[in-house]
């Protein structure tokens, strides 16, 4: 009965902490809502007049909307990255951050969620997918074990949070006996999202674009860039408008890391290139679409490039001691990955695997606005989560935020207790 | 299973705030596609008369016509095959539209469940340098063939093992169906199929009232929503009571065959026998029950 009284006043307190904030924090705050209504209104649009308002059409039958939520599962997944060093090597300083890495996979998955609902035909039938009232087809289906991954992932980054949270709400320590085995779990969890996920679109031999082994490392390689990328600028953002204090040290180990990722991705990319240029089968026709066009058809070649110039340019700035501690060139380089994977996952995975279509007949794609705004407010529908949750996540680990009787926490216990 | 349907819709019935309606009439009255509808494949018998009468009232408001929605099972010894004769086919299209007309496609947005591609006769079947929308004054057109795509029905459909909530599945005849009131439109099947088959509703379809055929299936024919997948089905509003599908009635040049693979004496059988015979993207081992040949 205790624990249900301190949650209560846990959650009230939460609540009381993000209605609180300077000017800054609501501009924010209402930029955001904007944004959110914007898609939401588009998004009502689309409801009443059905997917027509998306550019997607029988050719090109998955497109904008599955891309993001494809590139998301790796944002989410990256949280790894920082919880395998954090708990397996017992490396001090980066275990400060582990806990944004979760708050970042739970407002991914959050996006990951709403980008598959705007996606369907039939959102209200979302019930047809609970086992026991619906029909739920396991094991055939890889979007079934999609829904399976990505909910338990979920769940299992909300319970870790909100234990380790709530324990440090109530100045004590968290129990290594529990939160350990879930934060170690949530290692292969983040792999199996991300596998799952590739694998919807590597299990599909209609497609031979996706249809080639490479397509899941090549999921988890670009995952462990795009994601911390995102971790490192927000760990400066928070160390600049908190007083979390985040240790240097944590934020070059990251970066060390990601020149390894970098690396990999290329590999990954270029070994693909290699197996379809030089067999020159008719499977080459995605890729020549993707990277040349096909006759009149280039939409896509310019971002295809890009993507391609970003992921080099950024492994070049992380690969360089130098360069990837001055604090310019490792915020450029953060950027330049992201928008590199992005691009490849949000348009090169998605689309030239459709195009030509399984008949050979080119339709080229390029979202509309509505799917442009749609996925803007989705996003803008994550940072308010991801905002909302540091709001009150920061002044509990810096022990601002405790509940009444607990002690204050100095320093020292407080990272002591957050671990 | 029909056991716990029962219980299972009232739940939903409760869910959707509604016990009052399921305790008298049932919810299937409410709309003609009830969110609480369950999958067609579990549906008690009384469910099903339940469903359908609902269905042909929405209709019948929709389109100011009477509509039978058929629930016709499959025939005891009967699997259909297809076969489609390519040295035959002219590039008409008629066939096209005739599927169009009696299986009520959308008109606008244009729905057509069978695609014909125009080939180059020197590069042989080839889907990469293949046209859908050749406009000719006259066809055949000197130096190409023709191709038909529809639905194959394969005996091994990546397309059912890919949805999520078992929405469509093959049924004893060998024909893959979709329930569209169980159909989610998460559009996995599309991305599975290799033969283009499966069409989307992007937008709620229209057809005219006068245009509509009112003698329907319900996993075939009846007229669909918005947000759902829909293909061939053989036209199994036909087939299951004996008749040829549309394409094959009105085919000029008497290209494609029909009939009881089980049947030694099909017409089927007898291109099989007699012809040899060629399926579409055969190392994808879907196993089509649609089979191409050169008759000539």
């Amino acid at each position: 009965m205790a624990t249900l009284r301190y949650f209560s006043q846990f959650a009230a307190g939460s609540v009381r902490i993000v209605l609180r904030g300077n000017v800054w924090y609501w501009l924010w705050v209402s930029a955001l809502l904007v944004l959110i209504g914007i898609g939401g209104a588009y998004y009502v649009r689309q409801l009443q007049l059905g997917l027509i308002t998306t550019n997607m059409r029988d050719q090109v039958s998955w497109a904008f909307y599955i891309g993001n939520f494809t590139f998301l599962v790796g944002v989410a997944a990256a949280a790894v990255l920082l919880v395998i060093p954090a708990y397996v090597y017992n490396w001090k300083p980066i275990k400060e951050v582990v806990i944004l890495g979760e708050l970042l996979a739970i407002a991914s998955i959050v996006m990951c969620g709403l980008f598959v609902t705007v996606d369907i035909g039939h959102p209200e039938r979302f019930w047809h997918l609970i086992p026991g009232l619906g029909l739920l087809n396991l094991p055939r289906s890889l979007l079934a074990w999609d829904v399976i991954v990505l909910n338990g992932y979920l769940v299992l980054n909300v319970v870790i949070v909100t234990y380790m949270l709530f324990s440090l709400y109530r100045g004590r320590q968290p129990n290594k006996k529990v939160f350990l085995p879930l934060v170690l779990f949530s290692i292969p969890a983040a792999i199996a999202i991300h596998t799952v996920t590739a694998f919807l679109y590597n299990g599909l031999p209609a497609r031979p674009f996706w249809n080639q082994s490479i397509l899941a490392p090549r999921f988890i390689a670009s995952a462990l860039c795009s994601g911390p990328a995102v971790l490192l600028i927000l760990m400066q953002l928070l160390r600049r408008f908190t007083r979390f204090e985040i240790d240097d040290r944590a934020i070059w180990k990251v970066a060390e890391l990601m020149a390894y990722t970098m690396f990999l991705n290329l590999f990954l990319l270029g070994a693909e290139v290699f197996k379809d240029v030089y067999s020159n089968t008719e499977h080459l026709v995605f890729m020549r679409y993707m990277f040349f066009g096909i006759g009149e058809h280039t939409a896509i070649v310019p971002y295809m490039w890009s993507s391609v110039a970003c992921s080099i340019a950024a492994f070049l700035l992380f690969l360089i001691p130098k360069t990837r501690r001055n604090p310019v060139t490792l915020n450029i380089g953060c950027v330049l990955i992201w928008i590199g994977v992005y691009l490849e996952k949000g348009m090169g995975l998605v689309i030239p695997g459709m195009t030509p279509d399984t008949l050979g007949e080119i339709y080229e794609y390029f979202p509309s606005r509505s799917e442009l705004w749609i996925a803007a407010g989705i996003f803008s529908v994550g940072f308010l989560v991801f905002t909302l949750m540091v709001k009150v996540a920061t002044p509990i680990m810096l022990g601002e935020f405790r509940a009444p009787g607990a002690a204050e926490a100095t320093h020292g216990e407080r990272v002591a207790m957050a671990h | 299973m029909n056991q716990t349907l029962p219980s299972r819709r009232e739940f939903l019935c409760a869910v959707a705030g509604c016990a009052a309606a399921a305790s008298t009439a049932g919810c299937s009255d409410l709309t003609h596609t009830s969110w609480f509808q369950s999958r067609f494949r579990e549906m008690s018998d009384a469910e099903k008369k339940d469903v359908v009468a609902g269905l042909e009232k929405a209709n019948k408001e929709r389109f100011g016509k009477d509509v039978t929605v058929g629930i016709e099972p499959p025939m005891e010894g009967v699997e259909f095959g297809y076969a489609l004769d390519i040295s035959r086919c002219i590039g008409c299209r008629r066939c096209v539209y005739a599927c169009v007309e009696e299986n009520n496609q959308s008109r606008e947005p244009q729905v057509q469940w069978i695609r014909v591609l125009e080939m180059d006769k020197e590069k042989g079947i080839d889907f990469a340098h293949a046209d859908a929308y050749y406009d000719a004054e006259k066809v055949p057109r000197d130096g190409h063939f023709y191709l038909p795509v529809q639905c194959q029905q394969c005996e091994n459909p990546p397309c059912v093992k890919s949805c999520p909530v078992g929405a469509t599945w093959r049924e004893k005849d060998g024909i893959v169906v979709i329930d569209y009131d169980w159909c989610i439109g998460c559009r996995c099947c599309m991305s599975a199929c290799p033969y283009g088959a499966r069409h989307f509703n992007y937008a709620e379809p229209q057809i005219p009232a006068e245009q509509l055929n009112p003698k329907t299936h319900y996993l075939g024919n009846r007229p669909r929503g918005k947000g759902v997948v829909e293909k061939c089905t053989f036209c199994i509003q036909r087939v299951r009571k004996g008749r040829y599908p549309a394409c094959v009635e009105v085919c000029p040049v008497g290209a494609r065959k029909f009939g009881n693979l089980l049947d030694p004496d099909s017409e089927v059988r007898a291109v099989l026998e007699n012809k040899r015979v060629y399926v579409l993207k055969s190392e994808l081992n879907t196993r089509p029950r649609f089979f191409y040949f050169y008759g000539l």
